[in-house]
């Protein structure tokens, strides 16, 4: 595809409708990701950032509503039957999980889950999709790979189930890999194993990827560039070496001092006050208003639009323009960011 | 470790490796002393009812001299444990005794009418499982409101509604209004089911029909529920996410739904085959359920307490069977 993005979203918007409510999730998000491109949705629980990566497959519960626009490597998502979205599934877009535990099946062997996969896409055997399954589980570290090939779930531990699934992820070579959270239901020493293994496959296979992440440091980690969300919504966009260098909506600042590191070791941590609004009863203009140090009576006009200013960055702020000149440290754009 | 061979075992199936072994010979050790549980409440229950069963065979006028010979003639006057260890030797034997009313031996009495309960029960749970799960397969896959609804309100329906009023009212139906099935008893061939004409198959509808309503039901039911259940479960959102055709994802959600409904549907499978006292007599049906009817009316004690060991080791096989075949398909149960 020639100069295409591999992922182009426009105006993404995602409720819940059912009889008795109709919830906007996520709303008014747009962005681009290149082949090779790593971009990290950050965000609280409750932010939308897991919908909006499953809306990218439409793996979404019946009742969710998806409008604008969704474009994976030229195929129009949002306008796709389910037949059709099957041939996307896996070989363009491929997903990671939380919890290997309960997203992999636990009445079938790990060989059978991944083979399956390769034999669903393309037209090979299943003993060949056995063989390409034994070369992914050793491409992701797995120890004695053959035998874990007829292990079922529940014989691997935790960090093994992980790699795992990054294995069944990747057995059809996907053009976009989405992780949501593929590291917060480990121990910690595992984590970043996991972490590790992630970018080093992402950039061996030049794939795009998309990683969901609450944690800051994991966003600084294997991200290029950071989406941070509230409330449903894009608060600031950019690299990710300068919204940590300089922070431009209150919200990430925010985010940004009460995350623990060497420096602040004795200081009492801050906390942003109060907590993320209800998705039913949002405030009238700014979602982050309530919480914000700098409110003023301008923010609870409307939502403020997502004002974009040097270095390819944007911010939800009406005070976004103030900010940056105020802090701005002659941040260099560097694409491997390391905190 | 074996090591398999590239291209076998890549299909699902069942897994048959040493820890099945293992658990089947387990699980054949611990039906011993369940058995002899068994025996152990047949001999003692029949002693706690009410009841003498030597009053039933003897004229009421008979003197005592004449009832203590009768009660040394079939044991009685022993001490209970004696008693329970003689019976329990000729049991093990094959040997559960002679019938009172009889005077044939109870294996003779019993044999014939587990064979024809055998073929009732099959019958009926041949219906009950296609249907239920048919039944219940629709409801649990489907999105819409509607068929889920009216599923479960049938299948509340078969559970609730007692089933010797519902063959009555079938005999009713069919019989005596429309004389198109006989309302008792069973075809001429009898359990022979190679010699069975239309006529035969025309007996076997209606208690047949009777029988099912309840496990297909249950069935219906839990099916439906197992399968929604599943369906919530955050894998089945990775077996979409992997692109996998829906047939596929159907056999996952399957697989991962058997092994409890398996357990239902041996339970079920192990109640028919007890026979049911009420639908038998019903329809005159000579199997279990109508022997012990008979047996109980006439204080019948050797053919009762036989007829319940055959009946409660039915049982106790069926469930070994639906314990071995759900280790075999879900991995999880062989660690415990």
């Amino acid at each position: 595809m020639p100069r295409d993005p591999l992922v182009e979203v426009r105006d993404l918007s995602v409720r819940f409708v059912n009889r008795d409510i109709d919830l906007t999730v996520v709303d008014d998000v747009s962005f681009r990701l290149d082949a090779g491109e790593v971009l990290c949705f950050l965000g609280e629980s409750g932010s939308g950032k897991t919908v909006t990566m499953r809306a990218l497959l439409r793996l979404l519960p019946p009742h969710a509503r998806i409008g604008g626009s969704i474009r994976l490597a030229g195929h129009d998502v949002t306008a796709m039957s389910e037949r059709q979205l099957e041939a996307v599934r896996g070989p363009v877009g491929a997903m990671i999980f939380q919890e290997p535990m309960t997203a992999l099946d636990p009445v079938f062997t790990i060989g059978t889950q991944i083979a399956e996969t390769i034999v669903a896409h393309e037209a090979v055997s299943w003993a060949q999709a056995r063989a390409r399954a034994l070369e992914l589980l050793e491409m992701v570290q797995i120890p004695s790979a053959a035998r874990r090939l007829d292990a079922y779930p529940h014989e691997l531990s935790g960090g093994l189930r992980q790699r795992a699934m990054i294995a069944l992820a990747l057995s059809c070579k996907p053009a976009l890999l989405l992780a949501d959270e593929p590291t917060t239901a480990l121990d910690a020493t595992v984590q970043i194993q996991i972490l590790l293994l992630i970018r080093s496959l992402q950039k061996e296979l030049g794939m795009a990827t998309i990683f969901v992440t609450h944690d800051i440091g994991v966003a600084c980690e294997v991200a290029d560039r950071i989406a941070v969300m509230y409330a449903g919504r894009f608060v600031e966009t950019g690299p990710v070496a300068d919204i940590v260098a300089s922070p431009a909506h209150p919200y990430t600042a925010g985010l940004l001092r009460s995350t623990v590191s060497a420096s602040t070791r004795g200081e009492r941590l801050a906390s942003i006050p109060g907590g993320p609004p209800d998705l039913t009863d949002m405030p009238p203009g700014c979602a982050f208003g309530p919480r914000c140090v700098s409110h003023g009576a301008a923010c609870d006009a409307g939502v403020p639009p997502l004002i974009p200013f040097a270095g390819g960055r944007a911010s939800r702020c009406l005070l976004t323009k103030e900010v940056v000149h105020a802090g701005q440290g002659g941040g260099s754009v560097s694409r491997e960011a390391h905190m | 470790m074996r090591k398999r061979e590239a291209g076998r075992g890549t299909r699902h199936k069942f897994r048959w490796d040493n820890r099945m072994h293992f658990y089947v010979l387990r699980r054949l050790l611990y039906t011993l002393p369940i058995i002899l549980g068994v025996t152990i409440v047949c001999f003692s229950f029949i002693h706690l009812a009410p009841g003498d069963p030597i009053g039933a065979v003897l004229p009421e006028n008979a003197s005592a001299q004449v009832v203590a010979e009768i009660k040394a003639a079939y044991g009685f006057d022993r001490p209970l444990p004696v008693q329970y260890l003689k019976w329990l030797g000729r049991v093990l034997g094959g040997d559960f005794g002679t019938s009172i009313m009889t005077r044939r031996t109870v294996i003779s009495e019993v044999a014939p009418a587990v064979a024809n309960t055998a073929l009732l029960a099959v019958t009926a749970i041949g219906l009950s499982f296609t249907f239920g799960i048919t039944l219940g397969l629709l409801a649990g896959f489907s999105n819409r409101r509607v068929t889920d609804r009216s599923v479960t309100a049938f299948a509340v329906v078969g559970i609730s509604v007692p089933h010797y009023w519902l063959g009555m009212v079938m005999v009713v139906i069919f019989a005596v209004l429309l004389h198109s099935l006989p309302a008792t008893g069973m075809g001429p061939a009898g359990t022979n089911i190679l010699a069975f004409t239309g006529e035969d198959i025309s007996h076997l509808i209606l208690p047949a029909l009777t029988l099912a309503t309840i496990p297909t039901g249950v069935l219906a039911r839990s099916v439906r529920a197992m399968v929604a259940e599943v369906r919530r479960q955050e894998f089945v959102q990775t077996l979409k996410g992997k692109g996998l055709r829906r047939g596929r994802i159907f056999l996952h959600i399957v697989k991962n739904a058997a092994p409890p409904i398996m357990a239902i549907m041996g339970l079920q499978f192990a109640q028919l085959l007890g026979g049911s006292i009420l639908v038998e007599t019903v329809f005159a049906w000579p199997g279990t359920g109508f022997l012990l009817n008979a047996a109980i009316a006439t204080r019948d004690l050797p053919l009762l307490q036989g007829t319940v060991i055959v009946l409660a080791i039915f049982f106790v096989l069926t469930n070994l069977f639906v314990d071995v075949l759900q280790t075999a398909v879900d991995p999880r149960v062989r660690r415990a």
